[in-house]
């Protein structure tokens, strides 16, 4: 039976099972995305996503008895090159672009491949670049070098690679993970662009907002398992993180007063120029304390003040009531200070080396012996200790903090900082990059960390984190501190509003 | 003209650099913009540049190869054997058999790279002491005199006779480096092959991805700078009228370091075959100029190596960037 075009699906799989070793990936899932959708997957890391994305792009081979149908047409075998000639590209979280490249090499790179040498020109490919580029309405310099561009911009890049392919099916892995928001609000109107030009996508996002605002239809998975395809008119993210945890998640405000509380950090008229002005704030023992704002607006530079990094030209710093200059992080770190960097991949960790050295390495002061040697016995105890305390999922404390998953390895961030004992921690955008489940880890750490006493400032992108966790959230706007909200008395659509306004 | 200064900011550099030190030495001195002077330097660098395309292959793929000056004077000796031993030959096949050796030794290279996954620098420093330590056993050290005619006759392909009655000429290695340098140019330009090579030393997870076949990738860059080196060998052999098996041995840093002076980048993705031109240039004219100059040649070495430093370090403080940071202050400052 053959449908018709035009209302055949895009993709339909049937009864996809996967298997590795003795593990099952995933277990006869059924996926169907229509042309011209925006269809979301959903669920955890390790969840099966990534599967069943390398499985309809030919990079595995699903177990017998699965069911493909890409365009009204059976397929019964899939290979990469095939996925590529029959219109499917996968946009990679790394982007597999070339940064040495121009923009058009890297447009017209799938042009280039192929065993048997061509001449090629460059005038013959850039008036079809250029095509593609106005298709998207996104103005490029098509000779400016990749890697001088930002990343929002190597995505729009990505995108227009894969049709430059002819796609008419587009995957699309955590597009945003890297994103500021109106980064991603601009990608996000392209990805409608797509959508309206009959192309479908398939957008993987962990950030479930955007997952509601762009896809008509999200299809969720959990433990290799389908949950279910549902709508997303009138969905909400609460209910759309409990279909992907498979547990209710506590997204109600958190917020008490803390107003009684001692203050750990006070600032008064803060300011450095071109980054943020007179800014004043106190941050008391067992407070979180929002920062939000658009991107720009000056909140990191505002922490690095804080730590010593970017030393403020005016202003006054007071920890627990004494004035405080700090020239050097090591300053800052001695008095208590800590900073989780926004980057937690490239910024926070060293990837190749071991957990256990990670968690030590701002403490290593602490851990010698009588010699004045490192002591791996009071290693151990204290890796240990905060392995412990952060309930983070390892094999061992000497396997490479790489071969965590995003939600752990920012725990061991968390125990790294931990560890120099602060009482003001200072973190900026702990989630990016995160899923659901280890988001709710994460924040349940948080609250628990100010129970204990330590005041906390929370930096977020995004607002709904920011006031389901904090207990003021503070608006940053142009480098100055333009509102101060309870998350009692204020609604996020309310904060939305005002942020975005 | 912006476009250039942006696009190869290390290209348009050492261009301006060149240009002062050929205006000095030309004012400074009365022998160096001479038509005798320019045509030994033509003759003196022909090989170098030869050499010097086929490393820049290796190393936009991301790769490096150190043994390719000891693989031509394998070329040059394996060569001479089978004239000898056939009895003649012509220039005709001693292309092909220069140049099938070269590709030859190139592949041991790609060949044990690609099967062992082992980076090329090491497997190159190998090959380096495996080809050379043959060499000299085979050899016993000895020097080859006995070479066929058509190799060691000069052939020019210019020469002219100054009113002081001293000859300028070119020869035929100058013409060799010239198609030498065209064909790389249309290699690595001009065809499929090329923009791959750029791409997989660019970004090597991303080319594999893409489906681009990284054993013929390894093949072609290996393949290439060893046949530049056999013809190179051949070249060398025509302009020193004998094979001396350790000529060549040390020669390889010299061209790296030209080749590097010429932007392109050792982490691969990068270079461009103008680049590589002005790197020669630039080593050439130093050299010649503090010959002219009357300086110690000792000072020679010091001066290369502080270039190398100064462009390297300088390329982390691109001149190109330096109007979009100021932009940048300035945004921030109005937000």
């Amino acid at each position: 039976m053959k449908a018709e075009p035009d209302t055949a699906p895009a993709l339909r799989l049937r009864n996809v099972s996967k298997t590795f070793g003795g593990v099952k990936a995933l277990q006869s899932v059924d996926f169907e995305v229509r042309s011209g959708e925006v269809h979301c997957l959903a669920g955890e890391n390790g969840c099966g996503k990534s599967t069943l994305i390398k499985l309809v792009t030919g990079v595995y081979t699903a177990d017998p008895g699965a069911e493909l149908q890409l365009f009204g047409q059976t397929v019964d075998s899939i290979s990469p090159t095939k996925a590529r000639a029959l219109g499917i590209a996968v946009i990679w979280q790394d982007l597999a672009l070339f940064p040495h490249m121009t923009v058009a090499e890297n447009i017209a790179f799938d042009e280039m491949v192929g065993l048997v040498p061509r001449l090629t020109f460059g005038h013959r490919y850039k008036t079809r670049v250029q095509a593609v580029l106005d298709r998207l309405n996104v103005p490029l310099n098509l000779e400016t070098r990749l890697g001088d561009l930002p990343i929002a911009q190597r995505q729009i890049v990505a995108i227009a690679r894969a049709l430059m392919g002819d796609a008419r099916l587009v995957f699309m892995d955590e597009p945003t993970a890297s994103l500021t928001q109106s980064e991603t609000d601009s990608l996000l109107a392209v990805v409608r662009t797509l959508s309206s030009q009959g192309i479908a996508v398939v957008f993987v996002s962990h950030r479930l907002a955007e997952v509601i605002d762009i896809s008509e239809r999200v299809t969720v998975l959990r433990d290799g398992k389908l949950v279910g395809v549902y709508p997303t008119e009138g969905m909400t993210q609460s209910r759309l993180g409990e279909l992907m945890t498979g547990a209710l998640l506590e997204n109600t405000v958190s917020a008490q007063d803390r107003s009684k509380a001692e203050p750990v950090l006070e600032t008064v008229g803060l300011s450095r120029h071109g980054e943020f002005y007179d800014v004043s704030l106190t941050i008391r023992r067992g407070e979180v304390l929002g920062l939000t704002g658009l991107i720009g607006a000056g909140r990191t530079e505002l922490a690095l003040a804080l730590i010593g990094m970017k030393p403020p030209d005016t202003g006054e710093t007071r920890l627990e009531g004494a004035s405080v200059r700090f020239a050097s992080i090591r300053d800052s770190i001695a008095r208590g200070v800590a900073y989780v960097s926004e980057d937690r991949l490239s910024l926070g960790l060293i990837q190749p080396q071991s957990i256990a050295d990670n968690t030590s390495i701002s403490v290593l002061d602490r851990i010698l012996n009588g010699f004045g040697l490192l002591s791996p016995r009071r290693q151990t105890e204290l890796v240990c200790h905060w392995i412990d305390e952060l309930a983070v999922k390892i094999g061992q404390p000497k396997d490479a903090v790489s071969t965590l998953s995003g939600g752990n390895q920012q725990r061991v961030v968390l125990a790294k900082w931990l560890a120099t004992e602060p009482r003001l921690l200072i973190l900026d955008s702990p989630t990016v990059g995160v899923d659901v489940g280890a988001r709710a880890g994460i924040f349940r750490i948080v609250r628990h960390l100010a129970e204990e006493g330590l005041a906390i400032l929370l930096i977020s992108d995004e607002v709904t984190e920011a006031m389901f966790n904090a207990d003021r959230v503070l608006h940053m706007a142009d480098g100055r501190i333009v509102g101060e909200y309870d998350p009692r008395t204020t609604s996020v659509p309310e904060l939305e509003a005002r942020i975005y306004a | 003209m912006r476009d250039f200064f942006r696009t190869y900011p290390v290209e348009a550099r050492l261009s301006v650099v060149l240009l002062l030190m050929i205006l000095g030495l030309s004012l400074g001195t009365d022998t160096f913009l001479t038509l005798g002077n320019i045509t030994s330097l033509l003759n003196n660098n022909a090989v170098n540049l030869i050499w010097a395309v086929g490393l820049l292959v290796v190393l936009i793929a991301g790769g490096i190869d150190i043994s390719f000056a000891v693989a031509a004077s394998v070329v040059q000796y394996v060569a001479a054997q089978v004239f000898m031993g056939t009895g003649g030959g012509n220039w005709a096949v001693g292309f092909l058999v220069a140049g099938l050796l070269g590709i030859g030794l190139g592949m041991i290279n790609a060949l044990l790279i690609h099967g062992f996954r082992v980076i090329s620098i090491v497997i190159t420093i190998a090959t380096f002491n495996a080809f050379f330590g043959l060499l000299m056993f085979f050899t016993k050290g000895r020097n080859i005199y006995n070479l066929p005619d058509w190799w060691t006759d000069r052939i020019f392909i210019f020469e002219r006779q100054a009113s002081d009655g001293t000859w300028s000429e070119l020869n035929l290695s100058v013409a060799v480096m010239i198609v030498c340098v065209v064909a790389t140019w249309g290699l690595i330009r001009l065809t499929t092959l090329g923009r791959q090579l750029y791409a997989f030393g660019d970004n090597p997870e991303g080319a594999r991805r893409a489906g681009v076949n990284i054993w013929q990738m390894q093949i072609v860059a290996f393949g290439w700078c060893g046949m530049m080196a056999g013809i190179g060998g051949l070249m060398q052999v025509n302009i020193a009228q004998e094979v001396v098996p350790n000529a060549l041995y040390g020669r390889e840093l010299d061209v790296l370091a030209a080749v590097v002076l010429g932007g392109a980048r050792l982490g691969g993705g990068r270079g461009t075959v103008l680049g590589c031109i002005l790197g020669v240039m630039f080593v050439a004219i130093t050299q010649n100029g503090l010959n002219l100059l009357g300086i110690s040649p000792f000072a020679f070495q010091m001066i290369i190596g502080a270039a190398i430093l100064l462009a390297i370090s300088s390329s982390n403080l691109s001149f190109g960037r330096l109007p979009r940071g100021a932009t940048a202050v300035a945004k921030v400052g109005t937000t």
